[in-house]
């Protein structure tokens, strides 16, 4: 099979994945005895039967499950997801509002885990069982282990209260200026340890490994400076194992945003995830999940496609 | 020298001359009937390694801790009389008449301080224990169990039933973990064995990824198909001959989860969807320290109530990923997979 070819029958077998997330994300909330209508009767014991019925007409709650699917899927489809109950709003553009900043909090991680990440990994991969390797070792484990919430309510505590290095709460400026970059240092670096733990650990892995192979005797043989063994040689071809598992990461970040969000007060959606949690704000919480899900189907088939690109071994099938 | 042994005949080899061993060697005629398991093999590896067994010191002191923080009473019955922690973790000390007020320093009575509520720090991380570990083993070893059924049947039977229950397990991956144990508190409400569920509904599609590979490799060796000659049922051939020897990276996971596991009901906790408020569970109780870490009476940061808390969730997770980490060595699992790591949320 031909690359062109593997990443045709790659997107292709993708779309029903996708249509599988939305099932699932609808039968997740859906599926459950009750729906709001029996709360609001519950609470309400005047409402009789035909005003019941009446309200479930009215939110398309009167069909059988697949029907009250195929209403949701089709709006969804057409751009409609619904409403915010809380602020009268329309869920659409309540989550375009709030995406930017989720998007910008995960890149800053993303960024503080490679630059931790990638020269760590590579000093624990040339200087393999010495302290510094031992080192990072007890900092992969550490940063695995360290609650992020609490990592982020240490951070407070230290830069901003201590240290007053930082106001703790990002004042209500647009995002993209200067200004906001500040802000935005510690919510990275919490939301970052956590994966730069785990790519560090796959980087040491993936250069010891390739450290090991023919064509560095060879490029040492024919007498080139370490360094460049090491960091055009080595690193190349370790790089290729990052992006399998760039996909993981990305989920990781997504599910990181929930919580860093909560503690910093950062108006984004792993925030508004939280607060429809608690508001049951159904329309919200199916828009956010399917949201993820698809954009984790996609990462996975970037990362797929990526791979194939960089490393012309890899066998289609 | 040829030594005729039934129909076989072995040249060169002298039978004699292995009486006579290396004087230094400590063999002896009793040793060489000796067997070892691959467990007691492995337990033998993870007692020589020295992190991994301080990792487990550690764990076993906070489960002890835990369990003897405050008496247990079941059905009635007083089964552990001990209290260890000084205060009740609920009470609100100057409701009790104690001359306590909210957020006072670490100081010998109250080793961790006093909360905004007044109540004793230390009495209640002892005791939040409880909660923790207990979500964390009972879920690990719900979600184990139904993973390695789940992922036997799979790739034992394989073909179209794999390939469905497989499409199944991509779906459950598209999502974060914590993201769907949101969802399923939004639907079932707060509480002990709602988080229990929360994380166990879809908890074990990890391990059921993981053994359905290990059941893949394993079911090509011959054992197997002298099993099924011998007329053995299916049932028999996947839990009495695969799964055994499949079993390791599974255990490995499983230890490593643990963390994972506490660390996603704290942040469950943390977020205000675990635990009723005023619960002495680790997460919860940083929760209620989140809107007061700013200010403190009299502009002191009382740095106290989220120390102690998040320090004890993050000892066990590390504690709990250095015995994984030592397993993961001793039963040498890692043969070419990467186990993922516990922590991540």
């Amino acid at each position: 099979m031909g690359l062109r070819r593997f990443i045709a029958v790659r997107v292709l077998t993708t779309i029903p994945i996708l249509f599988g997330v939305s099932v699932f994300t609808f039968a997740m909330v859906h599926l459950t005895p009750g729906d709001p209508i029996d709360q609001l009767v519950a609470l309400n014991p005047q409402i009789s039967a035909a005003e019941e019925a009446a309200i479930r007409a009215r939110y398309g709650l009167d069909g059988p499950v697949w029907q009250q699917y195929f209403t949701w899927i089709t709006n969804v489809l057409q751009g409609d997801f619904g409403t915010v109950i809380n602020v009268d709003q329309p869920v659409g553009p309540y989550i375009m509002d709030r995406l930017p900043q989720t998007i910008a909090l995960g890149l800053f991680g993303w960024v503080i885990a490679l630059l931790i990440a990638i020269p760590t990994g590579i000093y624990a991969a040339v200087n393999k069982d010495t302290l510094g390797d031992d080192l990072s070792r007890v900092f992969a484990l550490s940063g695995i282990s360290l609650p992020n919430f609490w990592l982020g309510l240490m951070l407070i505590l230290v830069f901003a209260l201590w240290l007053d290095l930082w106001p703790v709460l990002a004042p209500n400026k647009p995002l993209f200026s200067p200004a906001m970059l500040k802000y935005l240092v510690l919510p990275g670096v919490t939301i970052g340890t956590a994966s730069s733990a785990t790519l560090m650990r796959v980087m040491r892995s993936s250069m010891a490994e390739e450290m090991n192979k023919e064509y560095v005797t060879a490029a040492r043989a024919k007498g080139l400076p370490e360094r460049t063994v090491v960091l055009k040689h080595v690193l190349r071809n370790s790089l290729i194992s990052v992006t399998t598992i760039a996909a993981f990461l990305t989920a990781s970040i997504f599910a990181g945003a929930v919580v860093v969000e909560s503690v910093f007060a950062w108006p984004g959606l792993g925030r508004a995830f939280v607060k429809a949690i608690s508001g049951r704000e159904v329309d919200l919480i199916m828009a956010i999940t399917l949201f993820t899900g698809v954009t984790i189907i996609l990462a996975n088939l970037l990362a797929d496609i990526v791979y194939a690109l960089l490393d012309p071994r890899i066998r289609y099938d | 020298m040829s030594t005729e042994r039934g129909r076989i005949r072995i040249t060169g080899f002298d039978a004699d001359r292995v009486e006579s061993r290396e004087p230094l060697s400590d063999w002896t005629e009793e040793r060489d009937t000796e067997t070892e398991s691959r467990w007691e093999r492995a337990w033998g590896e993870f007692r020589d390694n020295r992190s991994a067994m301080l990792g487990l010191y550690i764990v076993a002191l906070m489960g002890i801790l835990a369990v003897f923080a405050r008496p247990v009473t079941i059905a009635g019955v007083t089964v552990q009389p001990f209290s260890l922690a000084p205060y009740d973790p609920s009470a609100i000390l100057y409701v009790q008449g104690l001359d306590v007020s909210a957020y006072e320093a670490p100081s010998l009575a109250h080793p961790f301080g006093t909360d905004g509520s007044a109540r004793d720090v230390f009495s209640r991380v002892l005791y939040g224990g409880r909660f923790s570990l207990s979500i964390g083993f009972i879920v690990v070893s719900i979600t184990a169990a139904i993973g390695l059924v789940y992922g036997a049947i799979a790739g034992y039977y394989g073909g179209r039933i794999d390939e469905v229950m497989m499409r199944l397990l991509d779906l459950i991956f598209a999502f974060p973990g914590l993201l769907l144990a949101l969802i399923i508190v939004a639907v079932l409400g707060k509480g002990y064995w709602e988080l229990v569920l929360a994380f166990t509904v879809f908890g074990w599609a990890g391990y059921a990824r993981l053994i359905r590979g290990e059941i893949l490799k394993v079911k090509e060796n011959e054992y197997v198909m002298a099993a099924k000659a011998l007329g053995a049922r299916d049932r028999r051939v996947i839990f009495r001959h695969v799964v055994p020897n499949a079993i390791a990276p599974l255990v490995v996971q499983a230890s490593l989860s643990i963390g994972t596991v506490v660390i996603g009901v704290a942040a469950l906790g943390f977020l205000g969807l675990g635990l009723p408020p005023g619960s002495a569970e680790w997460g919860t109780m940083l929760d209620a320290t989140r809107e007061t870490i700013v200010q403190g009476p009299g502009g002191t940061i009382p740095w106290w109530v989220t120390v102690f808390p998040g320090g004890a969730i993050f000892l066990f997770v590390m504690s709990m990923n250095l015995i994984g980490d030592g397993i993961n060595d001793a039963l040498n699992a890692q043969e070419g997979t990467d186990v993922a790591t516990g922590g991540e949320v």
